[in-house]
């Protein structure tokens, strides 16, 4: 790894920085068009209703409404992100199913007008009694959601690796502990827009979107049309956080506006439909239970673990698998059961937030670890080490393990965090806390079945040499891909990132590409545009053979100059190279592919969590309370992980910093709160407590010296998984400083002050600690 | 006072002259239009964002007479004789500002959708107290939320452009344990 590179490695500055930092960045509610419409979708009041009738007609007057759509206005096939269940529709014809639930859409000439028409059409609605919580909505009796879907089931679960039965029996200690983790929305800064508009029988759609392939799939899939009729597209992206990875309303709805009217119709959704539409993290109770031996070494854990899907699948039943599927990565064991019910609840949908399932299962298994070190006079770091994995290895639920530093972040977190001193030497009040996490880099197979690559790019050098872009479909939404990429473009090449230009993230001119999630881009986007880089370097050597008289073997390029390994005399620069090859042979253009190897097992739901590469990681945090009311303040994160080879240190430090700040909100502030009619109390970004400034602590970030063998240069991921290890960190910093356990995210100050006083009570009635 | 025109429904249009960026632009608002849409939907300064329209996000910051507000907080009449600065106008020249380029540098820009917002505010605390303490940089900040950075890069930059040092010290951020 002494290898030196001259683009990947260092901290460029991103491509989009002077469009971002002087507000000409358009992101797709900036974006007009002529005779443009303004578009808004009316939804369901009520948690559960039956729909007795619509009526639009007063609406249709209002002078400026161009158009009102209700279901009878649109395909009635039912859609959804995961394939093994599409259960939702365009627009609800028999009943909604949440408080949210999209019944009608207008356009009109201005926005204010289609508020206007949203409040002129009537609807008659028969209140159903409602489904509000997920753990008892499986009791008989309860209302059915879905009247297909019995006991109100979405998905069920039951894994069983090795054998659990024998393991429990033969542990030294066995304990099980019982975790709530919360629901929180992802909040991305930018709200959803899309704008779409129709040219004859072509169909071309803006959105803030992750992945505009599957956007193009779904939108294709639902109107019957040919894929290729079919335009998708981003400008900026303002973040997404996996809540912008599905098509919503506002592509559906808006595809029919446009239709109707024949003119581009642009969709919105303000912050309070943002939060109704969701598709969060999910609400889950999380048993788990582990048998270890003297030492603190796993032998058998099993998790049996209920979930909150809401009113529909979106990719719940993938968040369902990875809750469990993620468990056994950063801890060798053999032995593992895990059960799982998502059942449906009359709440808003929830899917892949940051981390997908992992995190919440993640903050479960490490609060009980630490239960464990206690239970044992383990330190919680020992048990940790003691358990890590090791590179190589196999998980037991069949994921194959190459690169792997667990136990090197954990030490080197250890030291910088002063973790030996300040355990010796506690202060009242104050505790410190540890948590490892792991996530896939890239999810193995794709979200509805297809052969077709994961990633593909191309590269076209112009004419003259003096620039280079590269065309890939992979999705910058703020984390820094199209930089990244174009790192990676050059440094293939022997190219220079300065004269780097992209094209990304557009169905009509950029190669498939399944898009921005499961941290999947640098790696595999990464490698195709690797591949692509190498296409153009490889001709353009064989260019300049041919103009230096030197075979192509003794010819490297580096930073833009070709020159000759034996001698020194023999150089010439790639634009001169590049513009001789555009006269003697034509457009110098070069490709890649990206296919992830056949990945996992043969068990039902193997598939879910492959991954060709994961990340480890470990955080340690520092906080400290006050006795007196429960004030939770955090004194310094250290983060340290192993992400392979780093392309872009600045980009990947601020990845690590977002998703600790992610974390720490849902660690202990944020959380999506329900009134007893299912309708959301706080969707705005004050009262769901998202943090300032201001609440953030210091934080360290490092990784490890890593090279993945089977990434591009070495790379795995980082943006995700580092959302892993910190609700688990905090829960047990919290621990470490209280002495008892808050059962149930988020940690808030108010249960932090319960679980201190009733300590106290149980301490003076002379019941010990 | 600026000139009402009733129109055919009843509805009175307000005939404005907002300053913004140093140009003059006469629009007719309604009562009800916010800064944030008069300056989006009219004017096309887009840079301006909608992030909540509630006031708790700060996309939609501009200065006012050199204060950061939230436009979407402010009526359009309201404007009308104040000195507004939006985003386009902090570069006005081409030539970006040191908290624009120092942004850029620290890779204080992610998603980039709070950025604007964060540059103003950061832009009106560095005019009135050019070398802030890093508490006086988050409290200045605080009024913008960032869903992306932790505000980790941003607090940073705002440091380093208040120092006038530019360009990051990045020994911080390389590779631990000694390794290179
Ligand atoms: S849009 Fe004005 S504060 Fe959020
Ligand atoms: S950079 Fe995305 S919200 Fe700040």
């Amino acid at each position: 790894m002494s290898k030196n590179y001259n683009v990947i490695g260092q901290s460029k500055p991103k491509i989009d920085g002077p469009e971002k930092v002087t507000g000409g960045a358009k992101y797709t509610g900036d974006l007009k068009f002529p005779n443009m419409l303004h578009g808004k979708i009316l939804t369901s009041p009520h948690a559960h209703a039956r729909i007795i009738s619509i009526d639009t007609s007063e609406a249709e007057k209002l002078p400026g409404v161009k158009a009102v759509i209700t279901h009878k206005d649109v395909p009635t096939l039912k859609y959804g992100l995961s394939p093994a269940r599409w259960d939702e529709n365009i627009f609800c014809s028999e009943k909604t199913r949440f408080v949210g639930d999209k019944v009608a859409a207008v356009a009109c000439l201005d926005e204010e007008t289609c508020y206007k028409a949203l409040k002129l059409i009537k609807v008659e609605y028969e209140v159903l009694p409602a489904v509000l919580d997920f753990l008892t909505a499986m009791d008989e009796g309860q209302p059915q959601v879905h009247e297909e879907y019995a006991k109100n089931i979405n998905t069920e679960i039951h894994q069983e690796f090795g054998d659990c039965a024998k393991a429990f029996a033969e542990a030294y200690h066995v304990r099980t502990d019982t975790f709530i983790g919360q629901r929180t929305y992802q909040c991305p800064i930018e709200p959803h827009s899309a704008i779409s508009m129709w040219d004859g029988g072509k169909l071309t759609i803006y959105s803030s979107t992750q992945s505009p392939h599957y956007f193009q799939h779904y939108i294709a899939r639902e109107f019957g049309m040919d894929i290729g009729d079919v335009r998708v597209l981003k400008t900026f992206v303002g973040g997404g956080f996996g809540g912008k990875l599905e098509p919503t309303g506002l592509e559906f709805a808006g595809v029919v506006l446009a239709k109707l009217t024949s003119r581009p119709v642009r969709m919105f959704y303000d912050r309070a439909e943002m939060f109704a539409h969701n598709r969060g993290r999910h609400a889950q109770q999380m048993e788990i239970t582990t048998g270890v031996d003297k030492d603190g070494k796993i032998l058998v854990a099993h998790a049996n673990f209920k979930m909150d899907g809401g009113a529909y699948t979106s990719l719940g039943i993938a968040s369902a698998y990875y809750a469990g599927a993620l468990l056994p990565m950063t801890y060798e064991f053999d032995n593992f059961k895990f059960d799982m019910f998502r059942v449906y609840t009359n709440l808003p949908a929830c899917g892949a937030q940051r981390g997908h399932g992992a995190p919440q299962p993640k903050y479960a298994f490490e609060s009980h670890l630490d239960n464990v070190a206690k239970d044992l006079g383990i330190d919680p770091m020992d048990i940790r080490i003691r358990n890590a994995r090791r590179a190589d290895t196999v998980t037991p639920n069949d994921f194959k393990i190459n690169s792997c530093h667990m136990k090197e972040c954990l030490e080197r977190a250890r030291i910088i965090s002063g973790w030996d001193e300040k355990k010796k030497n506690k202060v009242p009040g104050r505790g410190i806390g540890v948590s490892t996490g792991s996530f896939v880099t890239g999810a193995g197979y794709p979200i509805y079945r297809t052969d077709m690559p994961h990633a593909s790019a191309f590269i076209r050098v112009n004419e003259d040499g003096t620039a280079a872009t590269l065309y890939t479909g992979s999705v910058d939404i703020g984390q820094g891909s199209d930089t990244v990429m174009c790192q990676m473009a050059a440094e293939a090449m022997g190219y220079r990132y300065e004269q780097m230009k992209i094209v990304a993230s557009d169905t009509e001119t950029t190669p498939l590409d399944f898009g921005a999630y499961a941290s999947r881009q640098t790696y595999m986007s990464g490698t195709a545009v690797k591949l692509a880089g190498e296409e153009v370097k490889k001709q353009i050597l064989d260019m300049a053979s041919f103009m230096l008289s030197v075979p192509p073997e003794d010819l490297d390029c580096e930073d833009g100059i070709i020159f000759s390994k034996s001698r020194e005399d023999k150089s010439v620069s790639f634009q001169e190279v590049a513009r001789k090859h555009f006269v003697l042979r034509g457009p110098l253009l070069g490709k890649g592919v990206y296919t992830p190897p056949k990945l996992g097992g043969t068990f039902k739901g193997a598939a879910v969590g492959t991954s060709p590469a994961y990340s480890f990681g470990a955080q340690i945090g520092e906080v400290q309370i006050d006795a007196e009311t429960g004030e939770i303040s955090v004194l310094g994160i250290w983060d340290v992980h192993d992400c392979g080879k780093v392309i872009n240190p600045r980009l990947l430090h601020g990845q690590v910093h977002g998703a600790l700040f992610m974390g720490m909100g849902e660690s202990v502030w944020e959380e999506v709160l329900f009134d007893d009619k299912g309708k959301i109390i706080n969707p705005e970004l004050a009262n769901y407590k998202m943090l300032t400034a201001m609440d953030m602590p210091p934080i360290e970030s490092e990784v490890i010296d890593s090279y993945e063998p089977t990434g591009p240069w070495g790379a795995k991921e980082v943006g995700e998984g580092s959302t892993n290890p910190t609700l688990g960190m905090f829960s047990n910093a919290i621990f470490d400083a209280m002495g008892v356990r808050v059962n149930s995210l988020p940690l808030t100050y108010e249960k932090v002050w319960r679980a201190l006083k009733e300590k106290r009570e149980r301490e003076e009635a002379g019941e010990g600690a | 006072m600026s000139n009402v025109i009733t129109d055919k429904d009843g509805v009175k249009r307000y005939l404005i002259t907002l300053h913004v960026n140093g140009d003059e632009h006469t629009i007719l608002v309604k009562g009800n239009t916010t800064l944030t849409n008069a300056l989006r939907d009219q004017l096309d300064l887009t840079g301006t964002k909608r992030g909540c329209e509630l006031g708790d996000c700060g996309s939609c910051t501009v200065l006012f007479d050199g204060r950061p507000i939230n436009s979407c907080m402010k009526l359009a009449v309201e404007a009308e004789g104040h000195d507004i600065v939006t985003i386009e106008g902090v570069a006005a020249n081409g030539e970006l500002d040191a908290i624009q380029q120092s942004m850029i540098n620290h890779a204080a820009v992610q998603c980039g959708y709070c950025t604007p917002g964060m540059v103003l505010s950061a832009k009106a605390l560095l005019t009135r107290n050019p070398h802030p303490t890093e508490p006086e940089v988050r409290e200045a900040i605080a009024g913008n939320l960032c869903r992306c950075t932790g505000y980790v890069h941003i607090v940073e930059a705002v440091l380093a452009a208040s120092r006038g040092d530019l360009i990051p010290d990045d020994a911080k951020h390389t590779m631990a344990g000694g390794a290179k």
